[in-house]
């Protein structure tokens, strides 16, 4: 099973090394780490993707909570949450393949970012499934390279997640 | 605001919280910070190795509840201070470690003695800072000490490179700390209080099990009044030890796999099992295994103890002194002691005239009756001081429960009579773990430190070498400490006065010998390798 959790944690250097650092020796297995400056220039927020049980995500959870720099933990429900990745996607096209690769790309509302004679590079946002979706169709011609941002995600609504506000806290 | 270095500032924010005593080595890229304290009333204690200063500081943290401080050098002083920091960090003790660094504009380029130990302690420190502003230097000293020192407890280290040092700043001692990510939770909740409560009146045979956390938070007074109100027996881990004294008529000893056996039996009857500030790690448990039929409530500072390694039915984040002392008010009263038969189980010791390691240590507590500060290293004799040694009041036993880092001995029994140097400190130790950290008989000497130490030598890693014989059938392999050297020329050679314990007739004499000196004393005791851990 596959969860997220949003982390505030101070804008520190350091901070991401003492968290990639903690998930290494504590034996979790992390999916996917995305991390960028919030509103608030002090805190960077990271989202987090962990793959494994409620002990997993609990232990995760409460060993994440016990570093200095991190401000708080929410385990995101993906129901009442927007869930974003970015893809870069470069495949092979030739002049009989060009225009059904040009076809893919519009019915998943991609776009093509980069042109060669001998590549497309296409630029794809949305969830985990719609990227797999997209990269599983593409196969066919020979995809050269995949670049990916790893999930972000915020919640629904006017929910949110902040320094301030200890009733998120989880 | 005074205009002054960074290395001075360090010093004043030092004397602000109130240190008297540092322990460490100096180099080059800390000599600022040491030309600093030249002119201030901090006592230093010159070590002779990096590793035995956090010890030191460790035994005087644990003796005193202040937070003990040390300072390293970069490169190989930093890094020999990793075991130290390692064992302070598994024990919850706090430390501040100062460590120097190399210029930063150097950082990072492999120059001599350079290496990044803010990255190779980060995995046990409780947080540690590598100081790049000269402008944040007094805000992150002070930060460091609340943070060793409040919550679970545990070793901060501060980086601080030689140009930083260096620098002028304007120095403000801030009034608060503010840390928006560390807001330690010291009151229990009332809901889980009250669902403690409940269980425990509830529960036929409750058991508690008490660790280094009820000695850490002062919470011994509030134990005492609850086992007695509901005349519960009492089990504790190792570090535990010490947190009830160890002849209250409740107190049935260690657990795991180098417990006592009543101790064990009791945890295997109990239907429900109060967990307090401990994390009942693999020793702890030993082969017992919990089961759905016993509760457990668990009451610990740090949230992330609390269902690491047993399932808890009720979970309790908080001081223990303050939670002990909540379920206190609303506790009832119980009739009957439950474990009056495991009491009873006590076992019998084998009465001949050669002389066993428990022989010396009964003596020893039956001599001073417990008025001492002991202090272990890690092997056999630290289970044999575990299990018959008299420990009265709590935070007397000093042991390397977490890491079990041999070594650790002396230098903590050093710091501890820096500490309570009203107390009779005493090191129990064996010839693997003494010899890790022999060189400190220097320091011993230099300071004219008058701690007692107890050496059980049978020339033997005698934990390892018991393993083998058991487990290998006698294929001993590199534990045989052939090579060892005399240990009263040794003593001699730093100026210790010392004596052999061989045989059983000398004991009494031997302790007395001991007690009745007034300087530093090594009494060295010859022991069988076939002498087992567990009697």
């Amino acid at each position: 099973m596959k969860y997220t959790l949003s982390v505030l944690v101070e804008n520190h250097p350091g901070v991401l090394s003492r968290v990639a650092g903690l998930f290494s020796r504590r034996g979790f297995n992390i999916d996917s780490l995305a991390v960028g400056v919030t509103e608030d220039p002090t805190i960077s927020r990271m989202t987090i993707v962990v793959n494994g049980d409620d002990y997993i995500v609990e232990q995760v959870t409460k060993q994440l909570n016990k570093l200095i720099d991190v401000i708080k933990i929410k385990k995101l429900n993906p129901k009442e949450a927007v869930e974003r990745e970015l893809a870069l996607i470069k495949v092979n096209a030739n002049s009989q393949t060009r225009s059904d690769i040009i076809q893919i790309t519009e019915i998943f509302r991609a776009n093509i970012v980069d042109v060669s004679k001998e590549t497309l590079t296409i630029e794809i946002s949305g969830d985990e499934d719609k990227i797999e979706a997209l990269i599983e169709l593409l196969k066919q011609y020979g995809i050269r390279e995949v670049v990916r941002t790893g999930l972000i995600a915020i919640e629904r609504g006017n929910k949110v997640i902040s320094k301030s506000k200890s009733e998120e806290d989880e | 605001m005074a205009k002054m270095t960074v290395a001075r500032a360090m010093v004043e924010v030092l004397k602000s919280e109130g240190v008297e005593i540092i322990f460490g080595i100096p180099g080059a890229a800390i000599y600022p910070f040491y030309d600093a304290l030249y002119d201030s009333d901090i006592k230093h204690v010159l070590v002779r190795t990096e590793q035995a200063a956090v010890h030191e500081a460790s035994g005087y943290a644990r003796t005193t509840g202040k937070v003990g401080v040390c300072v390293a050098t970069s490169g190989p002083g930093a890094t020999n201070l990793i075991t130290g920091i390692a064992t302070a960090y598994m024990d919850s003790v706090p430390i501040v470690a100062i460590t120097g660094q190399v210029n930063s504009s150097l950082i990072g380029k492999d120059v001599f003695q350079e290496v990044d130990i803010t990255g190779a302690t980060a995995p046990f420190t409780k947080h540690n800072y590598l100081v790049k502003d000269p402008k944040k230097i007094v805000r992150i000293l002070k930060e460091a000490f609340y943070i060793a020192s409040t919550g679970r407890r545990g070793p901060v280290l501060i980086d601080v490179p030689i140009d930083v040092q260096l620098q002028e700043i304007e120095f403000e001692i801030p009034k608060e700390i503010d840390i928006p990510g560390y807001k330690p939770k010291e009151k229990g909740h009332p809901l889980q209080i009250k669902r403690a409560v409940e269980a425990i009146e509830n529960s036929q045979r409750p058991v508690v099990c008490s660790g280094g956390g009820v000695i850490a938070s002062g919470a011994s007074q509030e134990l005492q009044i609850l086992i007695e109100k509901q005349k519960i027996p009492v089990i504790s881990t190792l570090m535990g030890i010490g947190s009830i004294p160890t002849d209250h008529p409740y107190y049935l000893g260690m657990i795991g796999s180098h417990g006592q056996k009543e101790a064990n039996l009791a945890l295997r009857q109990a239907d429900l099992l109060i967990v307090i500030g401990a994390r009942l790690a693999d020793r702890a448990l030993g082969d017992t295994k919990i089961t759905d039929n016993m509760k457990i409530i668990h009451i610990d500072i740090d949230p992330a103890e609390i269902g690491k390694n047993v399932d808890t039915n009720v979970p309790i984040v908080g001081d223990a002194k303050q939670v002990l002392s909540e379920i206190n008010k609303r506790i009832s009263e119980r009739k009957d002691f439950w474990a009056h038969d495991i009491k009873a189980h006590k076992k019998v010791l084998i009465d001949d005239d050669k002389l066993h390691p428990y022989d010396v240590l009964r003596e020893i507590s039956r001599a001073y009756n417990g008025d001492y500060i002991i202090t272990t290293d890690v092997g056999q004799h630290q289970i044999w001081a575990a299990h018959n040694l008299y420990i009265k009041e709590p935070g007397t036993f000093i042991t390397s429960g977490g890491l079990g880092t041999m070594g650790y001995g002396v230098p903590a029994a050093i710091g501890a009579k820096f500490g309570r140097p009203d107390k009779e400190v005493i090191s129990i130790t064996g010839d693997g773990s003494f010899q890790m950290l022999l060189q400190e008989l220097a320091t011993i000497k230099r300071e004219q430190v008058p701690i007692k130490i107890v050496l059980f030598n049978n020339t033997r890693l005698g934990m390892v070498y018991e393993l083998q014989k058991k487990r290998c059938t006698g294929r001993f392999i590199a534990t045989c400490l052939d090579g060892n050297p005399d240990f009263m020329i040794l003593a001699k050679a730093y100026g210790i006065e010392s004596m052999r314990l061989e045989s059983k007739e000398k004991l009494k004499e031997a302790i007395e010998i001991m007690k009745s000196h007034k300087g530093p004393f090594l009494l060295e005791v010859v022991t069988s390798p076939d002498e087992p851990t567990i009697s």
